[in-house]
């Protein structure tokens, strides 16, 4: 029971990492309608961007905000030369242009800065600690102790702040938005470089967990499912799908592994995400959409 | 999708038996075994692969990322065909994968009925992920080889063995032709236009009077016959031995990219989207060694490939999203005027 419970929290622990993830596509969807494959690409191109200015001497904070600057010049430049250009086409064309970027930026960040696996780290180690009664990754709780603040911030931002607002309206409305003067471009771009904020921090949690290398990309799989059973569209979702992912993958692996045979954490959060889908198509805290003829 | 081309009457009616002479009669004598074995067989067996998601994605408008996962599966029901049951002909075996493919195609469809976009798009990946696990997992579809690898046996048809590079291409072109006859056929047909009416929209569709449900899971269970078929081909006349990963999810990106890159909603668009991702890269390596000569080492060349491909997606998307079949028309229609201008 112990033991069960243990793996239990060690899951939803380790469903922090996804939301992180998972949040840089909700903030892109909600503001402009793309589902952003390129969103994984985005998490390698931060976090090895970082890491190979601080191996060349830069200090964290300048190397974290030079990386921040790379993004912003990443969501400025995919604003100008591939999302003005797909206004009013399909989602479903927007998605597949963000696997085109998502080819580019994975090919830009390895020519640059090759493709070597990079050590990432934090001065956060990755021992056990006892809380109440159990042990528990000491990486972990700082992982999410950021995602929590991440939120929070986040959150604040959209209620409280002018560019917020103007956030808030171009995902309710985007023609709305329009005629009321909101800048749709200049949303775009702030949207994409809040979603590379939180690519860059994703990043460096997962880089310094796993080390930076390709397959950082593969997190955009994992954040997948997660969006699923959160929604879309929603901040806090992308936390609870989190939690239940990490949560169902972990207890999934110690109950079902032994019967079915192990490694199923690469496809049974899809299976959990498909069975939420039939339940409720538009996730948890997703809207309903409405369609028109 | 707002990707709209009705079902044009075969036009070129009079060029198919100058290519099918040129494709049966004197490739076979002109090629060697390189351009069989690397270039056409691969070529037929994508293009074939893209006309099944194109008739899913580009006709019925149900985008999907499990092509290669359908693939896998064609490959190992023909190969375990073919070793419990040496008598059955290959072709058989090669219509069982089709089949096998398409049973699993109409449940993975199921799910269609009640979602659509994105949220259809991951479940595709689940399938994806899932077939991939299955099959590295069970060693009885690897006829307990503990590595997953798996060799297919000599290939014979009537009797006569057809191993070697041009009896494989033979076996490839033949399979390919009746499959992309059918898919024309299917195109233009009522079927193909209830395709096109779900993906246009598909509340409109069903008011009037189109079962979009069964519509959606016959696109599935269609779509997933020929990647069955393609996966077949794949694993037997192309890679000759495989194992689950030769069918990942950067296979099932490459097929997409074909349909987007060849066009959408076009069968010709299949071979040319084929032939462009097979070609570039060959030419791009050749382009490379001939003017900076070994400069650029093996792994740069892999990243500028990527920002390449990456590249041509979002042109394609953005400049012509009817993709290289659309270029192919209008010139062939330009130069039908010339010299005369179109205005």
């Amino acid at each position: 029971m112990e033991l069960l419970i243990e793996t239990l929290v060690g899951g939803l622990l380790a469903g922090i990492m996804y939301s992180l993830v998972a949040l840089g596509f909700v903030l892109i969807y909600k503001a402009s309608g793309v589902f952003n494959f390129a969103q994984g690409a985005m998490v390698l191109f931060a976090a090895l961007t970082f890491v190979c200015l601080v191996e060349r001497g830069f200090s964290f904070a300048l190397a974290f905000g030079a990386s921040l600057l790379a993004m912003c010049v990443v969501a400025v430049a995919i604003e100008r030369f591939v999302l003005r250009h797909l206004v009013n086409r399909s989602p479903v064309t927007l998605f597949m242009a963000t696997l085109g970027v998502s080819y580019v930026l994975e090919g830009v960040a390895q020519a640059i800065w090759g493709a070597d696996v990079h050590g990432l780290e934090l001065g956060i180690d990755d021992i056990p600690v006892p809380v109440l009664g159990m042990r528990l990754s000491r990486f972990d709780l700082f992982a999410s102790l950021i995602a929590g603040l991440l939120v929070t911030v986040l959150s604040l931002a959209a209620t409280k702040t002018r560019i917020g607002l103007s956030l808030r309206a171009v995902a309710d409305d985007p023609l709305a938005a329009l005629s009321v003067g909101v800048r749709l471009p200049a949303i775009w771009r702030t949207v994409w470089s809040l979603a590379g904020l939180v690519g860059l921090i994703a990043g460096l949690l997962w880089g310094a967990r796993s080390g930076v290398q390709f397959s950082l990309t593969l997190v955009v799989l994992k954040a997948m499912p997660v969006l699923i059973i959160g929604g879309f569209d929603s901040i806090g979702g992308a936390i609870m799908g989190g939690l239940i992912v990490g949560a169902a993958e972990k207890l999934a692996e110690a109950e079902l592994g032994p019967i079915i045979g192990g490694g199923i954490e690469n496809w049974f959060p899809y299976l959990l995400a498909v069975g939420f889908l039939m339940l409720r198509p538009s996730g948890l805290f997703g809207d309903r959409a409405i369609e028109r003829v | 999708m707002s990707l709209r081309s009705a079902p044009r009457s075969v036009s070129n009616i009079r060029a198919l038996p100058v290519l099918a002479l040129a494709a049966f009669g004197v490739i076979p004598l002109l090629g060697n075994d390189y351009w069989f074995t690397a270039i056409l067989i691969p070529w037929l067996i994508l293009s074939l692969a893209g006309i099944g998601l194109n008739l899913l994605t580009g006709y019925a408008g149900q985008l999907s990322v499990g092509t290669a996962a359908f693939m896998s599966i064609g490959a190992y029901t023909a190969y375990n065909f073919a070793l419990r049951l040496p008598e059955l002909p290959l072709l058989a075996s090669f219509a069982a994968a089709g089949c096998s493919a398409a049973l699993v195609g109409a449940v993975v469809g199921l799910p269609s009925m009640r979602i659509k976009g994105f949220y259809l798009v991951v479940c595709t990946l689940t399938v994806q992920f899932f077939v991939e696990w299955v099959f590295t997992r069970y060693r009885w579809f690897s006829n307990d080889n503990a590595s997953g690898l798996v060799s297919v046996p000599p290939l014979s048809v009537l009797g006569y063995n057809l191993s070697n590079p041009l009896g494989r291409y033979m076996i490839t072109l033949t399979v390919v032709t009746a499959l992309t006859a059918l898919a024309v056929g299917i195109a233009t047909s009522e079927l193909g236009r209830r395709f096109m009416a779900v993906r246009d929209m598909d509340t409109a569709a069903a008011v009037i009077g189109i079962p979009v449900r069964r519509t959606k899971l016959l696109a599935f269970a269609i779509s997933s016959f020929y990647c069955g078929v393609a996966g077949a081909l794949w694993g037997f006349t192309y890679l000759g031995s495989f194992d689950p990963h030769a069918w990942d999810l950067t296979r099932s990106f490459q097929v997409l990219f074909i349909i987007i890159i060849g066009g959408m909603g076009s069968i010709l668009g299949n071979f040319l989207g084929a032939a462009f991702i097979l070609l570039l890269p060959i030419a791009m390596s050749q382009l490379a060694s001939l003017l900076f000569g070994g400069w650029i080492d093996q792994g740069a060349l892999e990243n500028y490939k990527k920002i390449v491909f990456g590249t041509l997606i979002v042109v394609f998307l953005i400049k012509e999203p009817l993709g290289l079949a659309k270029l192919w028309r209008s010139s062939r229609e330009r130069a039908r005027l010339w010299p005369l201008r179109q205005w």
